[in-house]
C-alpha cells in the first residue's frame, strides 16, 4: 500500500498567558491510502492538535515548531495557504464532534453540500442541487430531496451527523479526518454512521483517521492504532496485535481501564497519577514517567523514537 | 423486601403544537412501571428521547405526572405538586447527579460552597457544623480539604465529579438519581468514580438509578436493567439476564451496535435502520417499535404487547419474545 500522509517528528506549542505549553512532541506516524488508523489517548493527549495541525486549522495561538506533515508528496508545513486550501476539502476533509455545531445553523442543509461542490469540485452551479440530493442519498437520508431544503435544527443528532459525512465526502477526498465522530450520538446512531464512514471508505479507497477516545470503536473499525498520551505517540502497530498484547505500559494501563463483558468492577484499574503539566514538562523525556510503575533509571533518559510505518512499535525503554 | 420505590402505571404527557388549543399530545413517558428495592442498582438505558430524562425528572419530582403513583416508603410523590416539593422533607430523600458536574455545579461557588448549600437549604446547617459536615462528606468522596476553596474551573473531571456526589450525599438521601455521572470522564477516572459509588452505596445503604447509554458500565454495575423505547419500559429484568439474553429485539439491536474490544474483525451485526416512531399522538393498538423491528409481523399494529415474564423476574413487551 503506498504512503498517503506522513507526520513526522511533528511538534506543535501554544503560547499561553501560563506559559508555552508543547501540545505535541515528536509526533510521527503514517497513513497509507486506502487505510483506516485509528489515534487513540484520553482528553488531553493531543489526538485533535494532531488533526488540526494536519488540516491545517491549529488556533492562532499554537505554532508547528518542528517536523513535517507530508500528504501525498507535499510538506504541508512549507507549503503556502492557497495549496492547503486547494487541498483542504478536496483532497483531505474532516467531520467533528457535534455535528448540529459543525453546520451553519441558518443555511438549508443542501446549499451547505453545495457551497463545497462549488468551491473545491467541478461542477456547475445549476448542477449543485441535485449533487446535493445525491449525495444526501448516499449517506442513507431517507426523502433526500425534501431534506434538502431542511435547516440543521429539523434533523435529529445522526442525521445532522450524515450531513457532516456527505459534506466530507463530496469531493472524493483521498484522506477523510473524524474527529469523534460519534461523541453524543446513540449507540445504534454510532453503528449505523460508523458502518456508513467504513463502507464509503472501502468502496472508494479512502484513507481514514479516526480520533477517539473508545478503544473498542477503534477495534472494531481500524486497520492500526496510534495510542498518544500527554502529547507523545507512545505506540503504534496493527490492532489485534497491540489489544492482544501491548508493549508500552499507558496502552496496558487505558486497556486495564476499560469496561467490557467479562470483567468486573474489581478487576478494573484506574491509572494512577494525573497527566503531567506540559508547561513544565522536560523536552524529549517520557511523559508517563511519572505514573509509570515500570520506570527505570533509564527513562529519564531521552525518549526512544517511534519512526512512521506499520511495525508494532512502543516508545519505551522498559516495554511490556 | 418491601420496595423503596415504587413506580406504578406512570404517565406523562406533553401538549405540543397550535397555541392555546394543543394539537397534539406527546406521550414522553407512557404507563410505566418498576420498582427499586434498597441498596439496588437499577440501571435505566435507552435511545435519546426514549423518555429516559422525563422520567428522572418525575421520579425527582421537578415535574408533575399525568398519572400514575410514585410511592417512596409509605409515601405518595406523585400526588406533591414539583412546585413546592423543594420545601419538603422527602425532597433530601431522593437526590440527583448530573451528567456534566462542571455544567452542573454553579460557577461562582467554590467546592466548599456547592457542597454545603444544600445543608444549609435542607439542614439549616450554619457554621462550625456545616464547616465539619462538608469536610466530613470531602473525605467520604475523596476530595483533599485542600481543594474545597477551589472553583470548579480550577478542578479537574474527576475532583467536580466527586463533588457533584458529595452534593447529592450530603442530605442523607436513601435514592439518587445518577444521570450519566460518568459521561464525560476519560476511562481511567470513570473506573475510580463507579468504586466510588459503589463503596458509597454500600457504607450509606443507597439505592441507585442509574442512567446511561453505556452499555458496557451498566453491566459492571447494576443488579437490573430497565430498557426504554419512546416513553415504554421494552424489557426488564437481572442485568445477566437482559444483556446475556436479551428477550427483545430492541434491546438487540442496541446491544449488537455497543462496540466491543475484540482481536478478531466482528461479524455482521443486525443494525437498526431508520428513526423511532413519533411520540405525538401515538396509536395506542400499535408497539412503539413497529416499522423499525426487524421482526415485526401484522400482529404488531392489531395490538400492543404487554410487558410479560420471559424468565425468572425477567418482563419483555414483544408478541413475539
Amino acid at each position: 500500500m503506498s504512503e498517503l500522509l506522513r507526520v513526522e517528528n511533528l511538534s506543535v506549542a501554544f503560547r499561553t498567558r501560563g506559559g508555552i505549553v508543547r501540545a505535541l512532541e515528536t509526533v510521527s506516524f503514517s497513513i497509507a491510502r486506502g487505510e483506516t488508523v485509528a489515534l487513540v489517548g484520553e482528553s488531553g493527549s493531543g489526538k485533535s492538535v494532531t488533526a488540526y495541525a494536519a488540516m491545517g486549522i491549529l488556533d492562532p495561538a499554537g505554532q508547528v515548531t518542528g517536523g513535517r506533515i507530508v500528504f501525498d508528496g507535499i510538506d504541508l508545513t512549507e507549503a503556502s495557504e492557497r495549496e492547503i486550501e486547494d487541498l483542504r476539502g478536496r483532497e483531505m476533509s474532516m467531520i467533528f464532534q457535534n455535528p448540529r455545531a459543525a453546520l451553519n445553523p441558518i443555511r438549508r442543509i443542501g446549499t451547505q453540500i453545495a457551497d463545497v461542490l462549488l468551491r473545491h469540485g467541478n461542477i456547475r452551479r445549476a448542477d449543485a442541487p441535485a449533487e446535493a440530493v445525491r449525495l444526501l442519498a448516499q449517506v442513507g437520508i431517507p426523502d433526500p430531496a425534501r431534506r434538502s431544503r431542511a435547516y440543521p435544527f429539523e434533523l435529529s443528532g445522526g442525521m445532522c451527523q450524515r450531513v457532516m459525512i456527505a459534506i466530507a465526502l463530496a469531493c472524493a477526498p483521498s484522506l477523510l479526518i473524524a474527529d469523534e465522530p460519534t461523541t453524543g450520538l446513540d449507540v445504534t446512531t454510532q453503528a449505523v454512521a460508523m458502518d456508513l464512514v467504513r463502507d464509503l471508505a472501502r468502496e472508494r479507497q479512502m484513507a481514514t483517521l479516526l480520533i477517539t477516545h473508545d478503544l473498542a470503536l477503534a477495534s472494531e473499525y481500524c486497520d492500526r492504532v496510534v495510542v498518544m498520551h500527554a502529547g507523545h505517540v507512545v505506540e503504534s502497530g496493527p490492532v489485534a496485535e497491540l489489544l492482544a498484547a501491548p508493549r508500552h505500559p499507558y496502552t496496558a494501563r487505558l486497556l486495564a481501564a476499560t469496561p467490557r463483558p467479562g470483567i468486573a468492577l474489581g478487576d478494573l484499574a484506574a491509572i494512577p497519577g494525573e497527566l503531567p503539566d506540559l508547561r513544565r514538562a522536560a523536552a524529549g523525556v517520557c511523559r508517563f514517567a511519572g505514573r509509570c510503575d515500570r520506570r527505570r533509571d533509564d527513562c529519564a533518559g531521552s525518549l526512544p523514537p517511534i519512526p512512521p510505518g506499520p511495525l508494532h512499535d512502543a516508545a519505551c525503554w522498559n516495554p511490556l | 423486601m418491601t420496595a423503596l420505590l415504587d413506580v406504578i402505571n406512570l404517565q406523562k404527557i406533553y401538549p405540543v403544537g397550535g397555541g392555546g388549543k394543543a394539537r397534539g399530545q406527546l406521550h414522553a413517558v407512557d404507563d410505566v412501571s418498576f420498582s427499586i428495592a434498597p441498596g439496588e442498582t437499577v440501571g435505566l438505558v435507552g435511545e435519546s428521547g426514549c423518555g429516559k430524562s422525563t422520567l428522572v425528572r418525575l421520579l425527582a419530582r421537578l415535574h408533575d405526572p399525568t398519572a400514575g403513583a410514585i410511592h417512596f416508603g409509605d409515601t405518595d410523590l406523585a400526588g406533591m405538586k414539583a412546585r413546592g416539593f423543594a420545601r419538603r422533607p422527602e425532597r433530601a430523600a431522593i437526590q440527583m447527579v448530573f451528567q456534566d458536574a462542571g455544567e452542573s455545579i454553579n460557577p461562582r461557588y467554590t467546592a466548599f460552597e456547592a457542597i454545603a448549600a444544600p445543608l444549609r437549604r435542607l439542614r439549616g446547617l450554619r457554621g462550625t457544623a456545616l464547616q465539619q459536615r462538608v469536610e466530613e462528606l470531602a473525605d467520604a468522596t475523596g476530595i483533599p480539604r485542600a481543594l474545597l476553596g477551589r472553583f470548579p474551573h480550577q478542578l479537574s473531571g474527576g475532583q467536580k465529579a466527586r463533588v457533584g456526589i458529595a452534593r447529592a450525599i450530603a442530605v442523607e438521601p436513601r435514592l439518587l438519581i445518577l444521570d450519566e455521572p460518568t459521561a464525560a470522564l476519560d476511562v481511567s477516572v470513570q473506573v475510580v468514580i463507579l468504586k466510588l459509588l459503589m463503596d458509597l452505596r454500600q457504607r450509606l445503604g443507597l439505592s441507585y438509578l442509574f442512567v446511561s447509554h453505556d452499555i458496557n458500565v451498566v453491566r459492571l454495575i447494576c443488579d437490573r436493567v430497565i430498557v426504554m423505547y419512546l416513553g415504554k419500559i421494552v424489557e426488564q429484568g437481572p442485568t445477566a439476564e437482559v444483556l446475556g439474553r436479551p428477550a427483545h429485539p430492541y434491546t438487540r439491536a442496541l446491544l449488537s451496535a455497543v462496540p466491543e474490544l475484540t482481536l478478531e474483525p466482528p461479524g455482521p451485526r443486525p443494525r437498526l435502520g431508520g428513526e423511532p416512531r413519533s411520540p405525538i399522538n401515538p396509536d395506542p393498538k400499535v408497539c412503539r417499535f413497529f416499522g423499525r423491528c426487524p421482526d415485526g409481523r401484522p400482529a404488531c399494529a392489531d395490538s400492543m404487547p404487554r410487558l410479560s415474564p420471559v424468565g425468572p423476574g425477567h418482563l419483555a413487551a414483544c408478541h413475539f419474545a
